[in-house]
């Protein structure tokens, strides 16, 4: 199962490397990752997806919670929480299909960011699920390039 | 009044008590080195950056504290890493300090540079570069407090030249805690309950003990569980000495090479207590098969040994001490030690059975000295009361099952990483901490040449370690892997090409003897121990001698070879 893991980490050299190499040492897959600053100073937030069993995931959380400089593991899939990520395409829109993709375009309130004659560069944002049926409903007019963040997560307020 | 860096750093060591550091200069370090003879500890010179790991390793496992070590950057910190790697395996207190080439040259491919806190980021609990004069103090004690609190483990502290030359006010930081770092001490009541329970209900119970007993400091509160309630103990390579060897109670090691009894009693307890071990592969066979009618509990201080390899039922998150001290605290009010005697009375009587009719053994009689024989001798000899070091293969496991460890902390030996020329270097480390103690390295014809330059050291410090070295000519775990797996392939395992042992050791100064007939065994190892100077004795010993049980890599420990 996908899992996203919600990690506070102290923003240092290195950091980064820990946790990848906690990873690839360990033969745990990283799907996606995303680190950037949050407003504490000097802690920075790394948000990993990643995909294992119930006994891997229990010893990433572990393995990740054991790094000295990890102060805080949250496993979001456990609670409710919004999920976003980005994804931008670059897609085939002669003439007689660019209407269709501007309608998908429309439906999943994706923005068209730069056009060219045969081509529409997109930009759509949502959770997983999301982006991944786009791509799927896109695939058939041809997809010349794709760039995608990593997943960015947050608990919600109300965990009822 | 401002300091160099070196100063502070040596300040640093002075304030953490820090008694011997094992090291070697280098360009990167000698602003270190230029200071050292104005500082109280002893500086011991090695002959290889290993070795001074290994004799900061095998110091740190006999005392308890924190060994240290001082290297050089690029191949004076990349020749130390096999010793990190033994220690992170083994969960060992060590701090290793690094030089490193100034700052500004750092990422250049400077002369001597290399990325070691890059390099070992895998095998230290964790590491640093000082890039700033003002953390170095702050870096030295976290690095020590790292090394010792929590489940142990090696600790890299990497310091550019310039940053050593650089002067400061010396600040030591009294408070030393980390908003990151709360390593879990105090069990959970409600599973110390529960495990009080288990072992009330229990009648085929079994403790298990690892290395985790020993660094906890948690032996009384072992000894009193089994002794009180009539428990049979075994323990894996690491915590051999955590329970009295010579003890009723006491199984021998389990797993791979572990005793008929100790393996027939995991596999037919119906209570299991992971003290402080792993479940390690070479410990449990395989995993499916393990423990099959019992429920385990696990007592680990770190999260993540629990669940790793096998899933237990009762997990209890504790250092040992603490959690035995708590099991101890809620089981003694109550305890009826004539009850607890008889509940447990046929399941020892059948545990000791087994012991009766499969002890560890070896055919006896044939023309050749047999290693078992040459171990128990040593153990005769010096009473049961030395510290012994092994290298690693068939030397290590023979002392492992031949010499009955009384005492904790008088075992080193390379469990996890299985390093071979560990055991000289270590012997080394723990005879400078026990100058008056009688150190036994129990070694092979192949190990002892890993490091066997380390003999100069510990000749020059006038260290009277005993080198017993049971000569095969031969690798004998892997001649005997081959033996029993590849259809006796011996392919690159004979290795009886080999230097005069005892030449090599008047060479270094030392005293050299040989022994090639049994009888002769007693009387020169009785001569030997009571000289006052290191020696090597090279025992000609059956050559095609095998470790016997063995449970074949990945069968069921029900499944042993046996004599």
């Amino acid at each position: 199962m996908r899992h996203t893991l919600s990690v506070s980490v102290e923003n240092e050299p290195g950091v980064l490397s820990r946790v990848v190499g906690l990873f690839s040492g360990r033969g745990f897959n990283i799907e996606s990752l995303n680190v950037a600053p949050t407003l504490e100073e000097g802690v920075s937030l790394m948000t990993i997806t990643t995909v294992g069993d119930e006994q891997i995931i229990e010893q990433i959380v572990k393995q990740l919670r054991k790094l000295v400089t990890v102060i805080k593991v949250v496993d979001l899939t456990e609670l409710k929480a919004v999920e976003r990520e980005m994804v931008m395409l670059k897609v085939n829109a002669e003439d007689a299909k660019r209407a269709e993709i501007l309608r998908i375009v429309d439906i999943f309130r994706c923005k068209v960011v730069d056009v060219s004659v045969d081509e529409l560069t997109l930009e759509v944002t949502g959770d997983h699920g999301k982006t991944e049926a786009l791509i799927n409903l896109l695939a058939r007019f041809g997809i010349k390039e794709i760039a995608r963040t990593g997943t960015v997560a947050m608990k919600r307020a109300l965990q009822a | 009044m401002e300091l160099t860096g070196a100063q502070i750093f040596l300040e640093c060591l002075r304030k953490e008590g820090v008694e011997v550091v094992f090291g070697y200069p280098g360009g990167a370090i000698i602003d270190i080195y230029d200071q050292i003879p104005n500082y109280p500890f002893k500086h011991i010179l090695v002959r290889h950056e290993q070795g001074a790991v290994h004799a900061a390793d095998g110091y740190a496992r006999a005392t308890g504290d924190v060994g240290v070590c001082l290297v050089t950057s690029g191949p004076g910190a990349t020749n130390a890493v096999t010793g990190i790697a033994t220690a992170y395996m083994d969960s060992i207190p060590v701090v290793c300090f690094t030089g490193q080439v100034p700052t500004p040259l750092i990422g250049n491919d400077a002369f001597q540079e290399v990325d070691i806190v890059g390099i070992t980021r895998p095998c230290t609990k964790h590491n640093y570069l000082v890039k700033d004069i003002k953390d170095l103090a702050f870096t030295v004690r976290q690095a020590f407090y790292l090394a010792r609190s929590g489940r142990p483990g090696p600790i890299v502290v990497d310091l550019p030249k310039d940053i050593m030359q650089t002067k400061a006010e010396f600040i030591w930081p009294e408070d030393v805690s980390l908003r990151s770092y709360n390593p879990n001490l105090l069990p959970h009541t409600g599973q110390i309950k529960k495990v009080a329970k288990l072992i009330e209900q229990a009648e085929r119970p079994i403790i298990y003990a690892g290395g985790g007993v020993i660094s906890g400091g948690a032996e009384d509160e072992l000894t009193w569980l089994a002794k009180s309630l009539n428990i049979p103990v075994t323990a894996t390579l690491m915590g051999l000495g955590s329970f009295p060897g010579n003890d009723p109670l006491w199984l021998g090691m389990l797993g791979m090479h572990g005793t008929y009894a100790a393996n027939m009693a995991i596999n037919n307890a119906d209570l299991v207590l992971a003290i402080g071990a792993r479940f390690d592969d070479r410990v449990t066979g395989k995993v499916d098969t393990f423990a099959p009618k019992a429920t385990l509990v696990h007592i680990d201080i770190d999260p993540t040994s629990i669940q790793k390899n096998v899933a237990v039922h009762v997990p209890l998150v504790a250092d040992c001490k603490s959690a035995l001290s708590a099991l101890k605290a809620e089981m003694e009010p109550n305890l009826d030690a004539v009850k607890a005697e008889e509940d447990h009375a046929v399941w020892v009587r059948q545990v000791q059975q087994w012991a009766e009719t499969h002890p560890l053994r070896y055919k006896k009689g044939g023309k050749h000295i047999k290693p078992q024989y040459v171990v128990e001798k040593v153990y005769e000899i010096s009473n049961g009361d030395a510290i012994v070091a092994t290298e690693v293969g068939q030397n290590q496991m023979w002392a492992a099952q031949f010499y009955k460890f009384k005492k904790s902390k008088s075992f080193l030996s390379s469990g996890g990483l299985g390093t071979m020329g560990y055991g000289l270097p270590a012997a080394i480390g723990a005879q400078m901490a026990f100058p008056d103690k009688l150190v036994v390295n129990i070694a092979g014809d192949g190990s002892i040449q890993m490091n066997i330059q380390e003999m100069m050291t510990a000749v020059c410090n006038n260290l009277p370690i005993k080198i017993v070295i049971l000569n095969n000519g031969y690798l004998g775990m892997v001649r005997q892997w081959q033996e029993l797996f590849y259809n006796r392939n011996y392919c690159e395992t004979c290795m009886d090409a080999q230097p005069d042992f005892v030449k090599l050791a008047e060479a270094y100064g030392a005293v050299g003897f040989r022994v090639t007939e049994e009888k002769d065994v007693v009387p020169v190892l009785t001569e030997a121990f009571a000289l006052p100077k290191t020696c090597i004795i090279d025992v000609r010993v059956d050559p095609e001698e095998n470790v016997y049980p063995m449970v074949p890599a990945g069968a069921s420990l029900t499944d042993m070879l046996l004599v």
